[in-house]
């Protein structure tokens, strides 16, 4: 206590007299809190996700409160879900995956095999198709949980895909793979063998624990930059094929319908997106002065090279500072320190991703798509601030 | 025991088929007990069949109460009509107006549906119910017979309605 007390002083620059009043006003101090084997967010700390009002929870979504995140790292309790069938209770003893269909050697591997492979650890964000659908409307979400919660970034440990269909041997004429879940429904996905080659995790471990029920246990795909759906949870089964199953998740949803009455079929990646989290919608300034804006920008495509932000509605725009390292197809965390006047603002982000693509606004989108192509909606998303310092959908 | 002995000798095999030898064959049939693809060439569908008419007696029983009468929707999705209304401000996505492939139909009631008990149903049931939406759709006749060579022969009137991917489609890099 003494040495708590010293580093209280020497920290703050208390003065000496100042603290021995206070601790004898307050009397000894009680001890704290015993170790305990698992820990808990302090009791203060009430950020949660959003949940929609629905009859069917087992099919629903909930979203990530992105406004109280730091960093570029979702915690576990917080990442979004998107669950067809609810949350299966499996077994990873008993859990296997299948690997057969257009390869030399049929597979099936155990929990306790896999972990045997050589493994990675990679920092990706998910995100679902249907993130900011709202934001297609005139009217978007009234905050970034609401309008950009259906994506959250972790670091995902397993072992590379390329490396489990090597040792299955993938025959020449193979093109596709479909993966299966072991959740009731059997959620299943086409996906195409080059990406299956290059970067796909078949991850047991998030942001280093196992992955959570919710997210995929025992085992999950993680897909770089590709739309959520494709991330197949509770992972069972890997078929290489060559075709695509065309199934209902990706063609009857997960497709996009332009004007002209013709919807795109397997739109995987997710485009370069930003959103400023803090001030955003719900927020109150405290007061005028300094305010540091911040918020989280990423691509399907790779990194994030810069994000700009606007402070008077997209007339003018300044380089914010992205923290560094940045990964590919992760969460970017961008900063810009912003002295508030007291006046009316109008606050916008817009990101420029490695392949030199800039984010685009609604306008923009719905000049080339129309407006009943649903799902992967990435326009920059305008916050108002108002002279009250009351901060809302703009 | 004749089993047992059949897994280890095939494990021997893949143990020293791979580079790091982990994991096992599976026995050809926990493959075909797993196997649940269905392909839009057909390629997965089961033996057995069903027709409308019997599809409608499991309609009602099994779908009916969130698909509404005649599946033209009721707490879930609309499954007939719509077609024609893709290019319009009002689009109407339904298994008649927007799915490509017959195929995707049946894999999906029958590893999916009913929504509270999922793989209840038998192939054939599977069969008459995906019967049964075809023909609300006007997509087959009152008594043609779904099975593996008749469903992946069935052609869906939004079949050519896809496109690949045409992103980036804004910004100076865009495809047009």
């Amino acid at each position: 206590m003494q040495w708590g007390a010293g580093i209280g002083v020497a920290m703050t620059g208390c003065s000496k007299t100042e603290k021995t009043a206070a601790v004898e006003e307050e009397g000894p101090s009680q001890l704290g809190a015993t170790i305990r084997a698992y820990g808990e967010r302090s009791p203060h700390e009430k950020s949660a996700r959003f949940l929609p009002d629905t009859k069917t929870p087992e099919a629903a979504s909930s979203r990530t409160p992105l406004a109280d995140s730091h960093g570029i790292i979702t915690p576990n309790g917080l990442h979004f879900e998107r669950h067809h069938s609810g949350v299966p209770t499996i077994d990873p003893a008993a859990h296997k995956l299948l690997i057969h269909g257009l390869v030399s050697n049929p597979l099936m591997l155990t929990m306790g095999e896999l972990k045997r492979l050589p493994s990675v650890s990679r920092v990706h964000f998910i995100e679902c198709a249907g993130n900011s659908r709202s934001e297609w409307g005139t009217k978007g979400a009234p905050d970034v949980r609401q309008s950009h919660g259906l994506a959250s970034c972790s670091e995902w440990t397993g072992v590379l895909l390329s490396v489990l269909l090597a040792e299955a041997g993938v025959q020449a004429k193979a093109k596709w793979l479909i993966a299966e879940g072991d959740d009731p429904c059997h959620m299943q996905r086409s996906i195409p063998l080059s990406k299956a080659l290059d970067d796909i995790i078949v991850a047991y471990g998030q942001n280093g624990e196992s992955l959570r029920p919710e997210q995929g246990y025992p085992l999950r795909l993680v897909v770089p930059g590709y739309e959520g759906n494709i991330n197949v949870k509770w992972l069972r089964r890997i078929n290489v094929t060559d075709q695509p199953g065309m199934v209902k998740d990706e063609t009857s949803k997960y497709t996009e319908l332009l004007g002209d009455g013709k919807a795109r079929i397997f739109t995987f990646e997710m485009d370069a997106k930003s959103v400023i989290t803090y001030p955003s919608g719900g927020h109150q300034l405290e007061g005028k002065g300094f305010h540091q804006i911040t918020g989280l920008a990423w691509s399907g495509r790779g990194r994030v090279e810069t994000v700009e932000i606007s402070t008077d509605g997209g007339k003018t725009w300044k380089k914010a500072e992205l923290q560094e390292p940045r990964h590919r197809m992760a969460f970017t965390r961008f900063r810009l320190g912003w002295t508030w006047d007291g006046g009316e603002a109008v606050l916008v982000s817009r990101c420029t991703d490695e392949t030199g693509y800039t984010q685009p606004t609604r306008d923009d989108l719905i000049a080339v798509r129309g407006k009943n192509s649903d799902y992967h909606c990435n326009a920059t998303k305008p916050w108002m601030v108002s002279a009250d310092g009351k901060v809302t959908n703009a | 025991m004749r089993k047992a002995l059949l897994v280890l000798t095939v494990s021997i095999v893949a143990a020293q088929s791979g580079k790091y030898g982990v994991g096992r064959a599976p026995a050809p049939e926990e493959i075909k007990r797993l196997d649940l693809t269905v392909l839009p060439d057909g390629t997965g569908l089961p033996a057995g069949g069903g027709s409308a008419a019997e599809g409608k007696l499991v309609y009602e029983r099994r779908c009916q109460r969130c698909h509404g009468a005649e599946a033209k929707g009721g707490d879930e999705v609309a499954m007939v009509g719509g077609q024609g209304t893709l290019p319009t401000p009002k689009p109407l996505k339904t298994v008649g107006s927007y799915w490509p492939h017959a195929t995707t139909l049946f894999d999906y009631v029958r590893r999916a549906m009913p929504f509270k008990e999922p793989g209840i149903l038998t192939a054939d049931q599977v069969y008459a119910v995906t019967a049964y939406i075809l023909q609300l759709n006007g997509i087959i006749k009152d008594g043609e017979r779904m099975d593996a060579k008749s469903l992946p022969a069935v052609r869906m009137p939004n079949r050519d309605g896809f496109i690949p991917d045409s992103r980036p489609d804004t910004g100076p890099k865009a495809k047009r």
